[in-house]
């Protein structure tokens, strides 16, 4: 065991399963020798040499092509984004290429890449280093999506998508790199080396894809959050004392739909949180879910908090952030109808 | 799995290629191999000349000021001194501006800060030899065009700050600057996005009738992207009236410009394969960017089409306020860039001709200095990002359309109702 930050653990992951295969290829804008401008990938083209760990051009589009082609040819690639927001020239080859590869071919072809990208407000990132564009690809057939909220699974989770055989789109929340965030930006972040989740194994060990954690079991409400929306529920539970039940979705495709359901039975009551705008969101997918499976069970509207229908703004961002306030009302409003 | 490939007989060992710099930390820089040909050595073609005249010109770098700061060859555009001085004026004030601002990120009075230090001539001398009334789709190492053409100090620092005077409402990054009245197109944090824009804005100038051309840039790094390909496909088909700059500061972040593709062909020759105009140019030589400038945009005023000039320069300081540089380049790098300093170079020229001295350039730099801290007190005065309040919260959800549809006026009466909650008093 290691007291790891998010950063160093997915450094480890990579480190582990290049180690242990050597089709396992990683790239993108400056994760060479500089080990990348969060510094994800830092010192593995120093162990792993240089045509196994490279700088690529600033060509998102060129980055996400190439890895289809590599993993064409049997490589794992693992490609690096440097920021969610400049996905979008490589959009084209993840939706109509990457995704969808395996089923055009009828399984001729597969896809085994993974594309990492740090995702997420809450760092003064402005209007296009802040955005969370998890639904843009849940909704595309083929993909994976999987987003951790701490160390230990970002960790477990990365080995297990750069095992799966099919193309994951692995979002990183970096806000909660060096440490859990509560929403609170007026109170100093906690590093990580004072949280449980930062005693991260050694070596190789897998957090299956297609599997919630229950982080905070209860009986009064279940909230369902992701990334570093897992963190502020956490929080909002405490400050409020509400006997909440906290589920990390860690893997948003495939959805771990069985144990949202019991905990939704359970509880009657349901919150689903996600920082990204509202409209289209990934929580109206859950709260659709939620209705469908529990109606009968459910004794309160499904209640959402997320982010406003506004670009990331700069100098608003904490009335942009969905945080522990709007969360509590949230709670308030499930609890009470 | 077995993952050894397959031997066959003879054939060799392929290999990836990973370009590498010349120099990392600690090497010591020596730029000797850099070729830089003799100021006034580059012919220059007519400004109706064909595409294909001017590819050789890629290959070489149009200067205009020798070792010893004397204009020579057919590239001097002969100005007067007013310009130059206006143009040093403007060096000057960017990078004083640049250094204040950077100082006021580590002061925590904004989140964020870009220099563009050893660069400041390829803004302010091509602001000088454009029209005022040509539009500028630059990315965020222009902030010499606002200077250049006027653009109140106070304004940018106040967007810099994102505070109560900030003309964008505190929703774009620092340097993010946009003001339509000087030709200054929205800076987008996405790379490369701007480059075709500005031909589109050209070929709608042309499809006016009118005559205003417009000018895009975009850095080494960035020529990657498919949108820089799109904009020289675009420029090329339709003879857009249009100047297409990459400034080639040899770094984009920590990847050295081999990563773009500069081991292989130069920025500047990318035009030959689209059949367009293309120029390489000494980026640190004020007149050698001045002349280049004129000249494509004396081309596309003449209807003979797009020319992409390359201007050869060095990013001397870090990338932003969030990079370490030292970290993957060799100390004492820009010490030995072979091509100088753009302000000590357009000084000794100006000094050797006999229009400038030391004492007015020390009288220039301190009243500069005075209009950079008196803007930067007046922007303060009115708040830095820390300060910002909660006053404004409804302007948030304003101008994402034209008008407010009703979930965004729900939004914004819920973000209100958090505000009032979290002060204990009505927000204002
Ligand atoms: C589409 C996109 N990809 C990546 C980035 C992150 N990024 C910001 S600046 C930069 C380097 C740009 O280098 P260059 O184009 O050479 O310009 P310079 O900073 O050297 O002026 C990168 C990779 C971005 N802003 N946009």
């Amino acid at each position: 065991m290691t007291t790891r930050n998010m950063i160093q653990a997915i450094n480890d992951a990579h480190r582990v399963m290049m180690e242990r295969d050597p089709d396992v290829v990683v790239f993108g804008e400056d994760v060479g020798y500089f080990g990348g401008v969060f510094r994800a990938t830092e010192g593995l083209q120093k162990q792993f040499g240089k045509q196994r760990c490279f700088d690529a051009p600033i060509s998102e589009g060129g980055i996400i092509a190439t890895a289809v082609g590599m993993a064409a040819y049997g490589l794992k690639p693992v490609a690096e984004i440097q920021f969610a927001d400049y996905i979008y020239p490589g959009y084209d080859q993840i939706v109509s290429e990457a995704a969808r590869i395996r089923y055009r071919t009828a399984h001729e072809w597969t896809m085994p890449m993974v594309i990492r990208s740090p995702y997420g407000g809450g760092i003064f990132g402005g209007q296009t280093h802040s955005q969370s564009p998890e639904a843009l690809f849940t909704h595309v057939a083929g993909l994976k999506v999987v987003i951790p909220s701490t160390p230990y699974d970002a960790k477990g989770l990365l080995i297990a998508a750069i095992e799966d055989p099919d193309p994951v789109v692995f979002f990183e929340p970096k806000r909660i790199y060096n440490g859990p965030f509560d929403g609170h930006h007026d109170k100093p972040v906690t590093p990580w080396a004072k949280h449980p989740a930062s005693e991260v194994p050694d070596g190789h060990y897998t957090v299956p894809l297609g599997k919630a954690n229950i982080v905070r079991a209860g009986e009064a409400v279940t909230i369902l959050a992701y990334g570093t929306m897992v963190h502020v529920a956490l929080a909002a539970a405490e400050a409020n004392q509400v006997d909440a039940e906290v589920i990390d979705l860690r893997t948003l495709v495939p959805l771990d739909l069985e144990t949202i359901v019991e905990s939704v039975k359970k509880t009657g009551r349901c919150l689903v949180m996600q920082e990204a705008t509202r409209t289209s969101g990934f929580a109206a997918e859950l709260a659709t879910l939620v209705q469908e499976r529990c109606f009968y069970h459910l004794e309160a509207p499904v209640a959402r908090v997320t982010g406003w229908d506004t670009p990331y703004p700069h100098a608003y961002e904490w009335i942009y952030f969905p945080g522990p306030l709007r969360t509590k009302n949230a709670l308030k409003k499930v609890l009470e109808s | 799995m077995n993952n050894s490939p397959p031997d066959r007989a003879n054939r060799p060992r392929l290999e990836l290629h990973v370009p590498e710099p010349p120099f990392r930390p600690g090497d010591k820089p020596d730029f000797s191999f850099v070729d830089v040909p003799a100021a006034g050595s580059a012919p220059r073609p007519g400004t109706d000349a064909p595409a294909a005249e001017t590819w050789p010109l890629t290959e070489t770098l149009v200067r205009v000021l020798d070792d010893s700061g004397q204009p020579v060859g057919p590239w001097d555009p002969r100005l007067p001194a007013e310009v130059k001085l206006k143009i040093l004026r403007d060096m000057v004030t960017v990078r004083i501006f640049d250094d204040r601002m950077y100082r006021a990120q580590r002061q925590g009075k904004t989140s964020f800060y870009m220099k563009c230090t050893g660069e400041e001539a390829i803004a302010t001398a091509a602001a000088a030899a454009l029209d005022r009334e040509d539009m500028c789709f630059p990315t965020y190492r222009q902030q010499g065009l606002l200077v250049a053409r006027g653009y109140p100090l106070k304004t940018m620092m106040c967007q810099i700050y994102s505070n109560a005077g900030d003309p964008l409402r505190g929703r774009q990054l620092p340097i993010m600057y946009s003001d339509k009245p000087h030709g200054f197109f929205s800076i987008s944090g996405n790379l490369g996005t701007q480059y075709p824009q500005a031909v589109g804005w050209a070929m709608a100038s042309a499809i006016k009738g009118d005559s205003r051309i417009a000018m895009g840039w975009i850095g080494e790094g960035a020529t990657a992207e498919g949108d820089f390909h799109s904009a020289l496909t675009f420029a090329a088909v339709y003879t857009a009236p249009v100047v297409l700059a990459v400034v080639n500061n040899q770094w984009a972040i920590s990847s050295w410009s081999g990563i773009a593709g500069a081991e292989k062909a130069t920025f500047a020759a990318r035009a030959r394969g689209y059949g367009v105009a293309g120029l390489r140019v000494d980026g640190n030589d004020a007149l050698a960017v001045y002349a280049a400038v004129q000249w494509a945009a004396e081309r596309a005023r003449g209807n003979h089409g797009a020319t992409l000039i390359e201007f050869f320069t060095y990013r001397a300081e870090g990338h932003s306020t969030s990079d370490d540089p030292t970290g993957y380049r060799a100390a004492g790098e820009a010490q030995s860039w072979p091509l100088g300093d753009p302000i000590e170079r357009l000084k000794q020229h100006l000094v050797g001709a006999g229009e400038w001295d030391e004492e007015r350039h020390q009288a220039m730099v301190a009243e500069c200095e005075q209009e950079v801290r008196r803007s930067q007190k007046e922007a303060e005065a009115v708040g830095t990002l820390p300060q910002q309040g909660f006053d404004e919260i409804p302007s948030m959800f304003e101008d994402v359309y034209a008008e407010t549809p009703w979930h965004l006026s729900e939004q914004r009466d819920e973000a209100m109702g958090e505000a009032r909650e979290f002060l204990g008093h009505e927000p204002k």
